[in-house]
């Protein structure tokens, strides 16, 4: 897990026992993090092929799992949305590159609170803990989708699972006050132990991101977790905060679950956006165009997605003009989204670009996103929205956002990391297979999902032989591609899985500090950084993107260079 | 196009199809200039060698308006969408015209219960038709509905009419729509609502006026008639 990969370089006074499993050095921790993340991803993965195989060939022995009975179904599509989220983007996007990387980049020899970093990773073990216990009791986990809308959630009567439904609450809670935990932390750090000279315009991009993500889940968080209190006692002592026959109102959960889950979409948008802007700027060896434009546009889409919530909500029963201001601002937030993927394309021009791994999905992340910001125009649009809602085009739609973010803007990141992680580098020929398995594959997955979803097929829907009209082979034909597609892309992750462990200990070694080339701080540090990152502290000369200065011979210009 | 996938069925799904149109003309088309421009990028500025990267900050107002026009663009197409957005939920979910009839629906886990008027055509009367998971429609008739639910979160779509409205223990919500197609349609629950979510169908039948009367004069309760 977390801990056995570090047994073979740099041994130091310190015990394994005090540097890997009560590590306070935030590489270790951020390693942690991505561990534990890509496990949860890996079991989220898992649920979504069982899943989609019920869905392609209802009834049959799922191979690794068996018969899904539609307790089971509804379960396993929670739990996959709430692990993919939660358990799997948040730790690995927020989490585990906002440790590894803010420190090195910002020139700190660590977060300003170790302490309560270590204790962020604690807590969030224990709410994996928590949320993995909630499979094996009494009648299962909860499945009352990723959203548990009360009275559903509220009732054990209603959902049939009273251990699972409250352990599942328990969990998303716990992880939440661990990204509390580790957002002071980041926010404490940028502001507070930036190297000498370093002003704010000279903060690389990734770190002001995964900030501002931190400021907005903190910002967001609070009324989602009173939500939860109030739920919890609905489950657990009798109150009736949801319940309308004792006055209580179920939209109330609604509300609060929105305000906090429409800015969560951008608490794990900011920090992709941060990795690919750090990975087209090297590989294309450019400037990166109108920094300021990228940071102004980040505050306003921060700003904005607080005042979107209810868009999930047209249909719920809110009031029918209420709709009408959420479109507005809904369909205004695609500006600054849209100004921002407008930013990195621009950056392409006049560049040398060098297509690697990285690289690859850094474009992959830019083309497939786009396609994930056009369709949620539809969804915006309140009349189309009545179509559309609660329909697989819905899930097409998040899932062309989610899939960049979560997972390619990763690979990018860790790719591009991989020789400051571990001292080695990854095959890039098998990089390359990764690349082109993984966006056909996933390609293959969504697209139909957007035809039977416009055709009408809902979510959540354990067997579609039960309604005549979606049982017509033609939208059963596009679910078995995408089913198929699923597996090929579960496949090709295996090319990943290898190259990443035999490259952590066999790969070719990364003999000096800046194997890219690149301006930002975490590479003057040694491959990989020891306790403590820095020989000698750096200090900071220019902003992070200074490539191609004409009159320079090299093409880059380290940050940390005086000249 | 939409109604390619899926036929429509109420006088007001023609709306929310010219809408869907409308947005993907209007992000189809600037989805795929972004696209092209991305890709040609990609391929015009590939390393070579010998070619070094220009410099280009992106903050002189030369260079700024390659970002601000598409900008522009895109306010201006928001615009319109946001227009015809509101133009179509005002008339499908804000106004409601004069019913010609009204039934009830109720959800509840996990079926669907339907009360109509009767041959008085009006509710809560002793001729009122209680049915299960079967609706009974006369065509080209407006119709309130008073959605209930007695127990969770439902919701009651009907995909030929483009209707989707949630249910919500403890309220009574009122919309309407009329229906325009003769024919047999599903009746989904689209909102998660326990184990049995995806077995929660009902049926509907949209009738001519003259099968809709035999229906109601064969179903209408033995106790209406009987004085």
């Amino acid at each position: 897990m977390a801990t056995t990969h570090a047994e073979h370089h740099d041994h130091h006074e310190m015990s394994f026992w005090e540097k890997y499993i009560f590590p306070l050095d935030h590489k270790v921790i951020g390693m942690q993090y991505l561990f534990t993340g890509i496990l949860m991803g890996i079991l989220g993965a898992f649920f979504s092929y069982v899943f989609r195989m019920q869905l392609a060939f209802p009834g049959i022995e799922v191979p690794l799992f068996g018969l899904v009975t539609s307790a089971q179904y509804n379960s396993l599509i929670t739990n996959h949305g709430t692990i993919m989220i939660f358990w799997f983007a948040m730790p690995i996007l927020v989490a585990a590159f906002g440790n590894f990387l803010i420190p090195l980049m910002i020139g700190a020899d660590d977060m300003v609170f170790p302490k309560i970093n270590r204790l962020s990773y604690q807590i969030f073990f224990l709410s994996v803990v928590v949320l993995i216990a909630s499979f094996f009791v009494h009648n299962g986990g909860f499945g009352g989708a990723w959203t548990a809308y009360p009275p559903l959630s509220a009732k054990a009567e209603y959902n049939l699972t009273p251990w699972g439904s409250i352990l599942w609450l328990v969990a998303v809670v716990l992880e939440f006050v661990a990204f509390l935990l580790g957002g002071i932390n980041f926010i404490t750090t940028l502001m507070n132990s930036r190297a000498k000279g370093m002003k704010m315009m000279d903060i690389p991009i990734v770190c002001w991101m995964i900030v501002l993500a931190s400021i907005l889940f903190m910002a967001s968080a609070g009324p989602l977790i009173a939500g939860a209190a109030m739920l919890l006692f609905d489950q657990t002592i009798g109150t009736g905060f949801f319940d309308p026959a004792r006055g209580g109102d179920p939209i109330l959960w609604q509300h609060l679950f929105w305000f906090f889950g429409h800015p969560e979409v951008y608490v794990v948008f900011l920090p992709a956006m941060g990795i690919v802007a750090e990975v087209i700027t090297t590989f294309s060896r450019k400037k990166l165009f109108a920094y300021k434009v990228v940071l102004f546009t980040t505050f306003a889409t921060g700003i904005l997605s607080f005042f979107v919530w209810a868009h999930h909500q047209f249909i719920a029963g809110i009031d029918p003009r209420l709709a009408n201001i959420f479109t507005v601002t809904t369909l205004l937030i695609s500006i600054p989204i849209a100004e921002m993927l407008f930013v990195y394309i621009a950056t392409l021009w006049g560049g040398a670009i060098e297509l690697t791994s990285a690289m690859l999905f850094a474009l992959g992340f830019l083309a497939t996103f786009l396609i994930g910001g056009v369709t949620g125009v539809f969804l915006g649009a309140s009349g189309a929205d009545i179509y559309f809602h609660d329909t697989y085009f819905v899930l097409a739609h998040f899932h062309y956002t989610f899939v960049p973010i979560a997972v390619i803007a990763v690979f990018a990141g860790l790719y591009y990391w991989f020789p400051k992680m571990f001292g080695r580098f990854m095959n890039e020929t098998l990089g390359k297979i990764h690349f082109w398995g993984t966006m056909v594959g996933f390609n293959g997955i969504f697209m139909p999902l957007f035809f039977t979803g416009a055709a009408g097929d809902h979510r959540r829907i354990f067997d579609y032989s039960n309604f005549p009209e979606l049982a017509v082979s033609s939208l059963h034909h596009l679910r078995i591609v995408a089913t198929i597609s699923v597996i090929i892309t579960i496949l090709f992750q295996f090319v990943f899985f290898w190259n990443f462990i035999y490259s952590m200990f066999r790969g070719r070694k990364c003999t000096e500090n800046n194997p890219w080339k690149a301006n930002t701080l975490e590479w003057v540090a040694a491959c990989p950084p020891p306790h403590g990152n820095f020989p000698v502290m750096p200090e900071v000369y220019r902003g992070p993107y200074e490539y191609s200065v004409p009159g320079r011979e090299l093409d880059y210009w380290p940050q940390n260079e005086k000249v | 196009m939409i109604e390619l996938l899926r036929q429509s069925g109420s006088s007001f799904a023609g709306d929310i199809n010219n809408l869907i149109l409308l947005v993907t003309v209007l992000a189809g088309f600037w989805l795929i200039v972004a696209e092209v421009v991305l890709f040609w990028l990609i391929w015009k500025f590939r390393k070579k060698p010998g070619v070094k990267a220009q410099y280009i900050t992106g903050e002189r107002k030369e260079e700024m308006k390659w970002i601000h026009w598409p900008h522009n663009i895109i306010l201006v197409c928001d615009i319109f969408i946001i227009f015809f957005a509101i133009k179509v939920w005002y008339h499908v979910k804000q106004e409601l015209p004069p019913a010609q009839s009204t039934i009830r629906v109720i959800g509840q886990q996990w079926a669907w219960r339907f009360v109509m008027p009767g041959a008085d055509n009006v509710l809560g009367t002793k001729d009122d038709i209680e049915t299960v998971d079967e609706l009974h429609l006369k065509v080209d008739t407006t119709y309130h509905y008073k959605l209930e639910s007695v127990d969770v979160l439902h919701d009651f779509s009907i995909v030929q009419f483009r209707l989707k409205q949630d249910a919500i223990p403890g309220r009574i919500m009122t919309g309407w729509f009329k229906p325009t197609k003769v024919g047999q349609f599903d009746i989904q629950c689209a909102e998660m609502c326990g184990i049995g979510h995806g077995i929660m169908m009902g049926k509907l039948f949209v009738e001519s006026p003259e099968e809709y009367d035999k229906w109601i004069a064969s179903h209408t309760p033995a106790e209406a008639t009987s004085h």
